[in-house]
């Protein structure tokens, strides 16, 4: 039990990751979780605007159950199944955030300073959390997937584009984690 | 009843996605100053082990659940795409923490900001569509 309850390794994470994947293939079925934004827009009439949300959306309906199945193993996995919700941060970055004014670096999940209720009354606050949605949202669209599926289920066939796309994700990443935070905070 | 095989894949997903802490906003951050091995241990072990099992689905001509072939969809070719939405989702990752799985997952831990990063994802999924014609593919 004690190691249920502790931070599970990337060694149990990573292959059950692939073999949720496989699952879904099983199924006939495909792992891509950004692909329920599309079909959200498309619930909500946005196929009015753009022929891209015109599609029968009861065919993906499979994997906004899928979503719902994550919001629930979220809420077992932090009620039930964790009892220190702190994040074991190299004291390299402990320290990184702290120079940024970020004042208790993994003491949980999210950090106040993003998520906090005085954090999302404050404009900038506010904007950061808008801006970083669209982004995702915009940015996912745009390249066809996501960490799910390109990173693991367009990698995993092989997939020259996926490839890309991490690369991009990379290049993103990097440059908002190291010249754009900096300048946030 | 059929969809609730999907409930559970989905409630092991949003399990893993705490458990390994792949919802947190510090494992994103450290994973971009390259100052921890535990994201690309996931990663790496997903696509390793995924790599296999795409391969036996080939080699052996696996059935689906309901008795007809697998065939996994190539992605459509292309640079710009890829290069560009991947570096623009990139950016957004890594300020907002989240990608469009674990989002989910966080409104299930009651981190309820969220909520305003999944709605400015559909903003931008919407915006996406009204400009895509326009757009470098």
């Amino acid at each position: 039990m004690e190691f249920i309850l502790q931070p599970w390794p990337w060694y149990v994470a990573g292959p059950i990751i692939a073999t949720i994947m496989f699952i879904l293939t099983y199924f006939g079925k495909n792992f891509g979780m950004s692909s329920n934004l599309r079909t959200m827009c498309t619930i909500g009439g946005a196929g009015k605007f753009s022929n891209f949300f015109k599609f029968d959306w009861k065919s993906q309906q499979w994997n906004l159950i899928v979503l719902l199945g994550a919001v629930i193993g979220g809420f077992l996995a932090s009620q039930f199944l964790t009892n220190d919700p702190t994040v074991d941060l190299n004291p390299k970055t402990i320290a990184s955030l702290q120079e940024m004014g970020f004042e208790n670096p993994g003491s949980t999940y999210v950090p106040a300073e993003l998520y906090g209720l005085e954090a999302v009354m404050s404009l900038k606050g506010l904007l950061i959390l808008i801006i970083g949605g669209f982004l995702v949202g915009f940015g996912s669209r745009y390249a066809g997937g996501c960490t799910s599926g390109h990173a693991i289920s367009g990698l995993s066939n092989l997939q020259i584009p996926s490839l890309i796309a991490v690369i991009g994700f990379f290049i993103g990443g990097l440059i908002m984690t190291h010249l754009i935070l900096p300048l946030i905070f | 009843m059929k969809s609730i095989k999907f409930l559970l894949v989905g409630i092991v997903f949003g399990t893993i996605m705490y458990k390994a802490q792949l919802v947190s906003w510090f494992r994103i951050y450290e994973m971009f100053r390259f100052e921890s091995f535990h994201m690309y241990g996931v990663i790496g072990s997903a696509v390793g082990l995924g790599i296999i099992f795409v391969q036996l689905i080939k080699r052996f001509k696996i059935k689906s659940i309901e008795g007809q072939e697998i065939e996994i969809a190539p992605k459509d070719k292309g640079v710009a795409r890829y290069l560009l939405g991947g570096t623009i989702f990139g950016l957004g990752w890594a300020l907002a923490g989240a990608c469009p799985g674990p989002m989910y997952v966080l409104v299930g831990t009651g981190a309820f900001s969220i909520l305003i990063v999944i709605a400015a994802a559909l903003l931008g999924t919407f915006v996406y569509g009204l400009l895509m014609k326009k757009l470098p593919h």
